[in-house]
């Protein structure tokens, strides 16, 4: 178990206020000034060598993002950093925390990251659901201003940044960087085709990086302690501290700071109070947000909770997200469930995940009641291919691999619900209806 | 807004809203958010907009408030964008009411997470004080809708009241927060059982420090574990 003085979040809970003394006492902004004198090549680097990996659930290293920016900005076309506070995974609720309860580690690393990509300005996106949190983060980003920290000379540094925050409306797409740029241009949030990639052209047809909350919310503390302290926290190519957010079938649901690599039976135990009805009664588990393919009971129970943990087991650590089903779980409405909410959340402008995502939802409810035939469920397994890969952003993708996952694992609880139908033989009904 | 009711009748709504304006405060709050934007990408601004006229029409119907043709028209004239860019974003994001809601719009979370906490009994008691998905009741209190994850999951079942968050929910609680409202209180935001946000029931595993004062780590930092 992590020790409380490796913790980077230590208000997450919001027991203390967010303000900016409360926060100050907590120890950010702390001589942001000397963090900032090191240089933008020099932070880049610290943030290279920590091995720091995109919280958003990509896993991207986050340092090499930085250092795609353009080291000289062309006139009349700045740079910038958007960051991502669109939390919209299912399963997902570790940037409210932030946000709500330490806003300042946030903007101290909006600053920051900004300044070492050499940008004119951060945008915060943050979903329009988080109506609370957003007033607090407008409320400590003028606190900031107030006191000097933003602005002209932000910091005393000597480096002009201006953060500003842009409230989403609902769209969980909205969460895909590109569409994210074009719905901070005032537009519907459709993903844009890559490349150009948004370092070259994003906000406004500017270099631009959309980094998640929780990335940019812990460059400062890991520039504080040193690379070396993150990079000694957890497993090879898997470092530091990661926000867990564990929601489902526990006893405790919580939100918690953990090293990387925990292994899951430690995570549940320690902080959730351990599985409702005891480890025998687990059934499954989403490790990290709806996008990810599940992981049955066996092979989770002592996995390292990481990127390549979770990836050796045909899943993955996404946003550190953790779904927990037991045994009373109807899994094939859980995941068709899901199925449901990517049909939503299409933005429409792919064929594919705009016909397929209502396709799979539909034959997903015919799985889940039984009255499908048993040829479709190959025939759904098809159509996921038909959608992964084949769209502009990774929805598609996303919108596959849960029932991918549920057909890899749970086929024979789909067959027994088509066999106690009594269809199991019988003619396949339309299922584009 | 899913399932959203026809859009209402375009002669009616011009009459009744064919003249809005900004309120004197919306209209400086308008210009301090157009402010964010570069000079030139006023578009920009539209969401925050849209957002900040759904709230005027609110308070002036007394409801969560929803985007009247001529609203949007208005918006789109002050940022210079054809009717239909407006109507496209209005559209397209699910938090902008294009017809109207009642004065509390109940949105209940139905996505997995939510789901295997019990978000069926929620909506049950939601059925049982007589809300239906895509309606307002006829006293015109309250609007149902299911919505997708809103990001509050280690907290599930949830439902979000217009700006409220109401968390850890059962039945019994929920039915007696619609009881509230319909009374006119306030009930409690937040989690609904004896618990400190998302910190886990009965009390932190981690940072108990935290709990009785605004404790400073950094005085460990170099000590060895």
């Amino acid at each position: 178990m992590l020790d409380d003085k490796d913790r980077i979040f230590t208000n997450v809970h919001g027991f203390q206020p967010w303000n900016l003394d409360a926060a100050r006492k907590r120890g950010d902004w702390d001589n942001t000034k000397a963090l900032m004198a090191r240089g933008q090549d020099q932070i880049i680097e610290d943030i290279k060598a920590s091995g720091l990996r995109g919280r958003g659930g990509a896993g991207f290293p986050t340092g090499m993002k930085w250092s795609f920016m353009p080291k000289e900005p062309k006139p009349g076309k700045p740079s910038f950093l958007v960051i991502n506070a669109d939390e919209s995974e299912p399963g997902s609720c570790k940037d409210r925390e932030i946000i709500r309860h330490d806003p300042h580690k946030l903007i101290e690393g909006a600053l920051i990251a900004g300044f070492a990509m050499r940008a004119r300005a951060a945008y915060i996106y943050i979903r329009g659901e988080f109506i609370y949190e957003a007033k607090v983060l407008f409320a400590a980003v003028e606190e900031a201003y107030a006191a000097g920290l933003l602005g002209k000379n932000a910091a005393g540094s000597g480096y002009d940044f201006d953060v500003f925050v842009h409230r989403g409306a609902g769209a969980y797409i909205c969460g895909e960087e590109t569409a994210q740029i074009e719905s901070l241009e005032g537009k519907k949030g459709q993903p844009r085709l890559k490349p150009p990639f948004p370092a070259g052209a994003g906000l406004y047809g500017c270099p631009t990086t959309v980094n998640n909350v929780e990335s940019i919310a812990v460059a400062p503390t890991i520039l504080r302690r040193g690379a070396a302290w993150f990079a000694g926290i957890g497993r090879e190519g898997n470092k530091g501290t990661k926000l867990f957010q564990i929601s489902g079938h526990v006893n405790k649901p919580c939100v918690v700071e953990e090293e990387m690599g925990i292994s899951f039976r430690d995570l549940i135990d320690i902080h959730a109070g351990g599985i409702r009805g005891g480890w025998d009664n687990l059934l499954a588990v989403i490790p990290g947000g709806s996008s990810v393919p599940l992981v049955p009971a066996a092979q989770i129970m002592d996995a390292p909770m990481d990127f390549d943990g979770l990836k050796a087991l045909g899943s993955g650590l996404g946003t550190a997200a953790v779904i927990v089903m037991d045994k009373s779980t109807d899994i094939v409405r859980a995941i068709s469930r899901l199925s449901y909410f990517y049909k939503h959340e299409s933005c429409g402008q792919c064929t594919p995940c705009r016909e397929g995502t209502g396709w799979m939802w539909r034959v997903m409810e015919r799985l889940r009641t039984g009255e499908a035939a048993v040829e479709e469920i190959d025939m759904l397994l098809d159509v996921t291919k038909q959608v992964e890969g084949h769209t502009i952003c990774a929805l598609g993708d996303a919108a596959a691999w849960p029932i991918q996952g549920l057909l890899r694992h749970f086929r024979p609880e789909v067959e027994r619900r088509i066999a106690d139908r009594g269809n199991a033989g019988g003619t396949m009904m339309e299922a584009a209806e | 807004m899913a399932d959203a009711a026809p859009i209402p009748d375009e002669a009616e709504t011009r009459a009744r809203w064919g003249d809005f304006a900004w309120s004197a405060e919306n209209a400086e709050q308008a210009k301090t958010i157009i402010a964010r934007y570069p000079p030139g990408r006023q578009q920009s601004a539209v969401m925050p907009l849209l957002d900040l006229a759904q709230r005027q029409v609110g308070a002036e119907t007394q409801t969560q408030g929803w985007l009247p043709v001529p609203v949007m028209e208005y918006i789109g004239q002050q940022l210079g964008m054809a009717y239909i860019r407006v109507l496209e974003v209005a559209s397209f994001y699910t938090m902008y009411n294009l017809a109207p809601v009642g004065r509390y719009h109940v949105q209940v979370c139905g996505t997995t997470p939510c789901m295997l906490r019990g978000s069926d009994d929620v909506l049950d008691a939601c059925y049982k004080k007589g809300l239906k998905k895509g309606a307002t009741t006829p006293d015109g209190l309250f609007t149902l809708t299911e919505v997708e994850c809103l990001g509050a999951c280690a907290n599930a079942p949830m439902v979000q009241i217009n700006d409220d968050n109401y968390e850890d929910l059962t039945f019994e609680t929920t039915t007696a927060i619609l009881e509230a409202l319909a009374k006119g209180e306030q009930p409690k935001i937040g989690p609904q059982i004896d618990r400190q946000t998302s910190c886990p029931e009965g009390g932190p595993t981690t940072l108990k420090e935290m709990v009785g004062e605004n404790h400073d780590y950094r005085g460990r930092w170099n000590q060895p574990a």
